[in-house]
């Protein structure tokens, strides 16, 4: 293979499609690197293809496992930056986890933003879920934990939480967070068993330091990327996989209940150039 | 000013310096950091290749060639230039027209359109108007409950709108009857819809035509990445928009977005959201944002 096959033209096509699918210059230069050190593999612009999804497909494979369903309540808690999309993904969850059969009850603690307890009752009537909510304005630490206590109590198989969207970088409320993860456990020892973070695929380059606040203050165990229906292809998260090895559980796809779907790599990486 | 992008781009000339005069391959390699402080604060591909060219233009018709301090006259440049892009004048709302007027607001899911049509309300009252909130999101669920909840917060009289109702009949009734309210000035919260979504971006100019509002504003989020300019484009293209909301800058994220956004449509951004409460919106600054994207 000669090395000049690979000439600037396609590295600045690959550029292109790499920046505007939102990859971002780190992960985009990194994967140019790789590119270079196996240039003598590389023969023309069709092998530069296969060989980047393999790349990207090794950054997908290499995450952590998501964590089995063994106890009941199984407790799921939902946070992300505002507007993403966690309610409606919730409501989704719960659609998808009633239709495998499970019994599923909804816990509004997102007190704060006008009418999103209206907004996941709605939700949870859709999904034929069960939901425990407070008035406006309470401490979503006590939903949360009243939420875990009536899902033992009537032995219900998952429980999700809802919260408030916040941004990152805003102490006191990554702290609020903290504190509705603790009231969880300290209700049930052993949750949240998983804490998923929804990221939204029209998001730039701020998704990555809203993955690591995140994971930093409470330990994100799993990442939902929303809004995929769109133009926006969601490149951020392979820096995100690559980085922190969360896997991806689900996209969303829609308003609809039915429009989450499992990740699937191959179809994502297809898709994004 | 660009403290962070000054180092780096005093050290690059320091280091290819040497000799005198910088030549044009010295000003490429300062560039190619203005060109990475860009893209990384999601500018699109495309507009930063324009910007690089036009700097790069200037940079090397003697401007910087010559110049003792190269880096600091690079920053010059690319300060001016990004203001420029950014629009140096402030633009109001526009008001004009026959009374009720009417602000329309629209964009993507989730961007902060009814949160921001509170804000706006609190911003018209203070100017001496008389707003009355317009729920047309028909299709959320408790959408219509959260805009009232805010008016009820605010106390800002709320069109009673019910998720059964056409948003362009809602926004005919509401015009009716905003007068018997005491009102002036519609604000019409629109639902998210994404721009690739033909039946609902008709909605959006069955109601721009139904009720000829005289401005119309886009709702966009500040992190938002390199899609930026398809949404924009599209959402212009549509409407012929007045001007741009760019919300969430309370958070970290650099705001390329805007860049883009302005480099598409050529509108203004008329404010900032900077927070989730209703006294949140600020005027834009194109300076400040100039500094913020460039990371400084
Ligand atoms: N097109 C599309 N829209 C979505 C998707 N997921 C959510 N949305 C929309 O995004 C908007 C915001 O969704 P929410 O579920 O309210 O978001 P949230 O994260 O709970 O918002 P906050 O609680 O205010 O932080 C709504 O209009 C949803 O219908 C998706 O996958 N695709
Ligand atoms: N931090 C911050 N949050 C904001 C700002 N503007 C809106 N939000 C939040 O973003 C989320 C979405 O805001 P909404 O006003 O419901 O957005 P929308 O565009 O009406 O959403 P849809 O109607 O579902 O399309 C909410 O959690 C708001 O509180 C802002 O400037 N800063
Ligand atoms: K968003
Ligand atoms: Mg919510
Ligand atoms: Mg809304």
């Amino acid at each position: 293979a000669d090395k000049n096959v690979l000439d600037r033209q396609n590295m600045e096509e690959i550029e292109e499609a790499l920046i505007t699918a939102d990859v971002g210059m780190d992960t985009t230069m990194k994967l140019i690197g790789r590119i270079e050190a196996n240039a003598a593999q590389i023969s023309g612009p069709e092998q530069l293809r296969t060989f980047l999804k393999q790349e990207m497909r090794k950054v997908f494979e290499n995450v952590a496992q998501p964590a089995p369903v063994a106890e009941t309540p199984h407790v799921v808690m939902v946070v992300g930056v505002n507007g993403v999309g966690k309610t409606t993904t919730i409501g989704k969850l719960a659609f998808q986890y009633r239709c495998q059969g499970a019994g599923v009850l909804i816990g509004a603690a997102d007190t704060f933003r006008a009418a999103a307890v209206e907004q996941l009752t709605i939700w949870a009537q859709r999904a034929d879920a069960a939901i425990v909510a407070h008035r406006e304005n309470t401490d979503p630490a006590a939903v949360a934990f009243d939420t875990v206590e009536a899902g033992i109590s009537r032995s219900i198989d998952r429980v999700i939480i809802d919260t408030a969207g916040r941004l990152h970088t805003k102490v006191n409320l990554m702290e609020q967070l903290k504190k509705i993860k603790r009231s969880i456990g300290k209700k049930l020892p052993g949750a949240p068993h998983e804490v998923l973070l929804v990221l939204d695929a029209t998001t730039g380059q701020n998704a990555l330091a809203q993955a690591k606040m995140f994971h930093e203050g409470i330990g994100v165990t799993g990442l939902i990327l929303t809004k995929l229906d769109g133009t926006a292809r969601g490149g951020i998260v392979v820096g995100i996989c690559d980085a922190m090895k969360l896997p991806i559980h689900y996209i969303g796809v829609g308003e609809a209940m039915e429009d989450l779907q499992p990740f699937d790599h191959e179809a994502f990486i297809d898709a994004l150039f | 000013m660009f403290d962070n992008l000054s180092d780096k781009l005093n050290s690059v000339f320091k280091k290819l310096k040497g000799h005198g005069k910088l030549s044009e391959k010295n000003i490429d390699e300062g560039l190619r950091e203005v060109r990475m402080a860009l893209l990384e604060a999601d500018a699109h591909y495309r507009v930063v290749k324009q910007l690089i060219a036009d700097i790069r233009a200037r940079a090397i018709g003697q401007e910087v060639l010559e110049s003792l301090t190269p880096a600091q006259q690079v920053i010059k440049i690319v300060n001016e230039e990004l203001t420029a892009l950014m629009g140096s004048e402030k633009e109001a709302l526009n008001l004009s027209g026959a009374m009720p007027q009417a602000v329309m607001l629209v964009g993507l899911q989730g961007s902060g359109k009814t949160t921001t049509a509170g804000k706006l309300a609190v911003h018209l009252r203070k100017n001496g108007k008389k707003p009355y909130l317009v729920p047309l999101d028909v299709y959320r669920p408790a959408a219509i409950d959260q805009l009232k909840k805010l008016g009820e917060q605010l106390s800002v009289p709320v069109f009673d709108s019910s998720p059964e109702m056409d948003p362009v009949e809602i926004a005919q009734k509401a015009r009716q009857k905003a007068p018997s309210e005491g009102c002036d000035t519609l604000v019409l919260d629109t639902a998210g819809r994404l721009h690739v979504d033909s039946e609902l971006m008709n909605e959006l100019s069955r109601i721009q035509k139904a009720i000829e509002p005289s401005d119309v504003l886009l709702i966009a989020d500040a992190m938002t990445g390199q899609d930026a300019v398809n949404m924009a484009e599209s959402f212009d293209q549509a409407l012929d928009l007045g001007g741009i909301v760019l919300t969430k800058m309370d958070g970290d994220a650099r705001g390329g977005a805007a860049l883009s956004i302005k480099a598409v449509t050529g509108k203004p951004v008329k404010f900032i959201g900077v927070g989730e409460k209703t006294n949140a919106l600020e005027e834009f600054h194109p300076d400040r944002m100039a500094s913020r994207i460039l990371g400084m």
